[in-house]
């Protein structure tokens, strides 16, 4: 029952969307007041419907009912009750329900809380999210229905790839998720702006919380599935440029850009066209990812099911929505008036230089990606990897970096090269002695990680050099966020640096007792026993560790686990942070002899990469707490003042 | 020119989706290819599968003309579908050896009295060692050797009639 329950929600849902497309187009071409105040409850009434289909799903899953084709082949009674709820959204289907909730969540968020847009724009913002939602409901309902039954039932679910059976698996695709989809809102208010041929500062203001709600999400997401991927996989490596990696980076480039872009066009009224094809390239990669993801054109190490039925269907919903909202583009924006110039030096050219570098990375991540495929078409079979992007994002990155550094100290409109470089002196001498003392004391660590630990100790004075002789109290929240998230890229690119350059690691295989260094530690292996956990039985190692400045010895336990349902081995490294650093151990194969392999690494500082990713996410949050207060405070006083 | 760079995103992302499309219309290619084409063999020696038949290893190559080795196994149906063909060459005169993965000595005897036996070696490769350290991924497989012992040419899965000329092509080259 609560299947079909499930599945006539979604049903309903779709017709909804189609209504709410319906009522929209009506709306826009004759001046009836009764169509448009319809389309709000609507859109919130199938924001709803589509939350209850996921929870409909959620529901089959928590109670292992095996009579639901999607449950049986994801899931089994065995599990822990978190992975079941996780398995929901671990599979091709439930992970599409789960964005197209998500979309209706969103769109249903817009219909209720946004009352600063004019109406007629926001009327055509809610049927470009009803255009999009149809899509994705009819994409469900044909193609990847999640409440197909299972007749008779199975007697037992095949499982969950036990890679999956993790608490970061449980909450990085839904985080990410609500990123993904939040750009569709950005994407819905950019197709309206266009049709009502509305593009300026009140659209820039009313979009701009959406956007940093999606991009706050996307990097949390990405941050999280980048630690996830470190210690589950157990190769020790927190990026690997692969296409679902890439996938999820791609809009969020795009978004980082839109940001800085659509407060150009809130503060100053500039950049117009360019902020509006952002916010359609960033959904559009958002849509591209999942593509990519479902499609199974590229092959990647997380892909779910290879069905190119399903591919086919994505892409012509891709074609038809990103190329519909381009082609309003081409000939609506021309129409549309330009907005306000600006000097070559000033806070919006610092800002149209981070939007230019961040296009050229997003550009390189999208053709590295995309090369196998367009290769394949000409019959060449190849694979783009790590020392790809590493050298061609890499240098871009430093760019970038130091762009970061001079945007913020930059005045809007109008400002003097002389005072720019008044106000760089104290960043640009902390990132030169940066850069000289590791060339002096840490020989070996490479050009780009030298340049990125001087780049980030600059980066890191002129991220905070905006609060400098400034009534702190008086400062408004969302500087304190800019300077906060600044800050966060410096962290994260001194610990990425930090990890490339100093990194060690040893691969052995020893007996027991026998003490292996590695950083500021000797490892011994002093037993390998089993030991069983809910759903599965392990070797585990028992590493004792020594700090060689004398500090107390502490154990690790890095396990090899045996899952049964389905027959799985999986590596469980054990990790011990410090302040330093973080040692990281794997067990391996006996060989035969008495031996026993271990991987340990040795990496120092690499927490800060996701400390960064997480101050970053911080920043983006503090902004936002700003940016609605300010909305709020303004709307009170237009209302009092008796304007509105 | 403002004009046409508004209409640029689109006719950029149009030939992506173009691109994109030949993705997904392609029959995806599943075989894995090994990377050991254009190498020299890889260091190796078996045991004789079967009495009467000498075993093989890497140091019988490398000399005298090109050969052709091919991987079976006496549980591989494919195997019973290529086992014509192999005869075929072999009466052209094509020398070929064989590695029988994870296999019995009595298996194997059976295999060729009924099939025939086109093999002039047969190495015993009972943990596929080799066959792994040869890239190969299943049975069958046939590898083209050069005469002086380079991997010329991999084909994956059973040699159909049709598939000779070209292998006799690839011997003909790697003379």
């Amino acid at each position: 029952m609560i299947a079909e329950a499930g599945l006539a929600a979604l049903w309903l849902a779709g017709a909804l969307a189609l209504l709410q497309l319906v009522l929209t187009i009506l709306a826009l071409a004759q001046d009836r007041p009764e169509l448009r105040a319809a389309i709000r409850p609507v859109a919130v009434v199938q924001g709803l419907l589509t939350a209850l289909a996921m929870l409909a799903l959620i529901l089959v899953f928590a109670r292992s009912d095996m009579s639901v084709l999607l449950v049986a082949e994801n899931s089994h009674s065995m599990k822990p009750f978190l992975y079941k709820v996780a398995g929901a959204w671990g599979n091709h289907e439930g992970s599409m329900l789960l964005w197209v909730t998500i979309l209706g969540i969103a769109g249903a968020a817009v219909a209720w809380f946004e009352r600063r847009l004019d109406e007629r724009t926001l009327i055509a913002t809610l049927g470009a999210q009803a255009a999009i939602a149809l899509g994705f409901f009819a994409f469900l309902l044909i193609a990847s229905n999640p409440f197909a039954r299972l007749d008779p039932p199975a007697a037992e679910g095949r499982g969950l790839n036990p890679l999956l059976q993790d608490p970061g698996l449980a909450f990085h695709p839904p985080t990410l998720y609500v990123g993904y989809v939040g750009l569709s809102v950005a994407f819905s208010f950019a197709v309206g702006a266009l049709i009502t041929r509305n593009v300026g500062p009140a659209f820039a203001r009313a979009v701009r919380p959406w956007i940093l709600g999606a991009w706050i999400f996307l990097t949390l997401g990405i941050t999280a599935g980048s630690y996830w991927a470190y210690y589950e996989l157990g190769w020790g490596g927190w990026w690997f440029w692969d296409p679902v990696e890439n996938a999820s980076l791609m809009p969020w480039l795009a978004a980082t850009a839109l940001l800085h872009s659509v407060s150009v066009l809130a503060t100053r009224d500039g950049l117009r066209a360019w902020t509006v094809m952002l916010a359609v390239v960033a959904f559009s990669m958002s849509m591209i990812g999942t593509f990519l993801v479902r499609s199974g054109v590229l092959t990647s190490v997380h892909s779910f099911a290879v069905d190119p039925a399903r591919g086919t269907f994505i892409l012509v919903l891709l074609a038809l929505y990103i190329g519909g909202a381009l082609a309003l583009f081409g000939a609506r924006i021309g129409t549309v008036r330009a907005g306000n110039t600006f000097d070559p030096v000033s806070r919006e050219a610092g800002l149209v230089v981070n939007n230019l570098l961040l296009s050229v990375i997003l550009g390189i991540v999208l053709i590295g990606t995309l090369y196998p495929l367009v290769a394949q078409a000409f019959g060449v079979k190849l694979s783009v990897g790590k020392p790809f992007f590493d050298e061609t994002v890499g240098p871009i990155a430093l760019v970038l970096m130091a762009a970061l550094a001079a945007g913020p100290l930059l005045r809007w409109r109008r400002d003097r090269l002389s005072a720019l470089r008044d106000r760089m002196t104290v960043p640009i001498a902390v990132a030169l002695l940066s850069v000289a003392g590791i060339a002096v004391f840490a020989r070996g660590a490479g050009v780009l990680p030298t340049l990125g630990l001087g780049l980030a100790a600059g980066l890191a004075v002129a991220s905070v050099a905006p609060l400098w002789r400034r009534a702190l109290r008086r400062t408004p929240l969302f500087t304190y966020g800019m300077v906060l998230a600044h800050l966060g890229v410096a962290v994260s690119v001194a610990g990425m640096a930090a990890e490339s350059a100093f990194t060690q690691e040893q691969l052995v295989a020893v007996h027991v007792g026998q003490p292996v260094d590695v950083g500021p530690f000797v490892v011994r292996l002093s037993g390998v026993r089993p030991t069983v956990g809910d759903n599965w039985s392990a070797i585990e190692g028992v590493l004792r560790v020594s700090p060689q400045d004398g500090g107390p010895d502490f154990t690790l336990r890095p396990q090899q686990r045996f899952f049964s349902a389905p027959p799985t081995v999986t590596s469980e490294a054990a990790i011990k942070t410090t302040l330093g650093g973080q040692l990281y151990t794997v067990l391996g194969e006996a060989d035969g002899t008495g031996r026993r392999q271990l991987r340990l690494w040795w990496k120092p500082f690499v927490t800060l990469i996701w400390l960064g990713g997480g101050m970053i996410a911080a920043g983006g949050a503090l902004s936002l707490i700003g940016r609605v207060r300010r909305e709020r405070k303004a709307a009170r006083r237009e209302e009092e003042m008796g304007w509105a | 020119m403002t004009k046409f760079i508004l209409w640029l995103p689109l006719a950029l992302f149009a030939l992506l989706v173009a691109v994109v499309a030949s993705g997904v219309v392609q029959p995806k290619d599943t075989a894995i290819h090994s990377q050991m084409v254009d190498k020299t063999l890889p260091q190796f020696a078996l045991d004789p599968m079967v009495n009467g038949k000498p075993g093989l290893s890497s140091a019988d190559y490398g000399k005298g003309g090109p050969r052709l080795l091919n991987v079976f196994a006496s549980w591989c149906l494919p195997c019973i579908a290529e086992a014509p063909q192999l005869i075929a060459l072999e009466q052209r005169g094509v020398p070929i050896d064989a590695i029988a993965v994870r296999d019995d000595p009595a298996d194997v005897r059976k295999f060729l009295a009924r099939n025939g036996d086109p093999y002039a070696r047969i190495g015993d490769d009972a943990r596929a060692d080799v066959q792994l350290a040869l890239g190969s991924s299943g049975v069958p497989e046939t590898f083209v050797i050069g005469a002086d012992g380079h991997i010329v040419a991999q084909h994956i899965g059973a040699i159909r009639p049709e598939d000779i000329p070209e292998i006799m092509h690839l011997l003909e080259k790697a003379q």
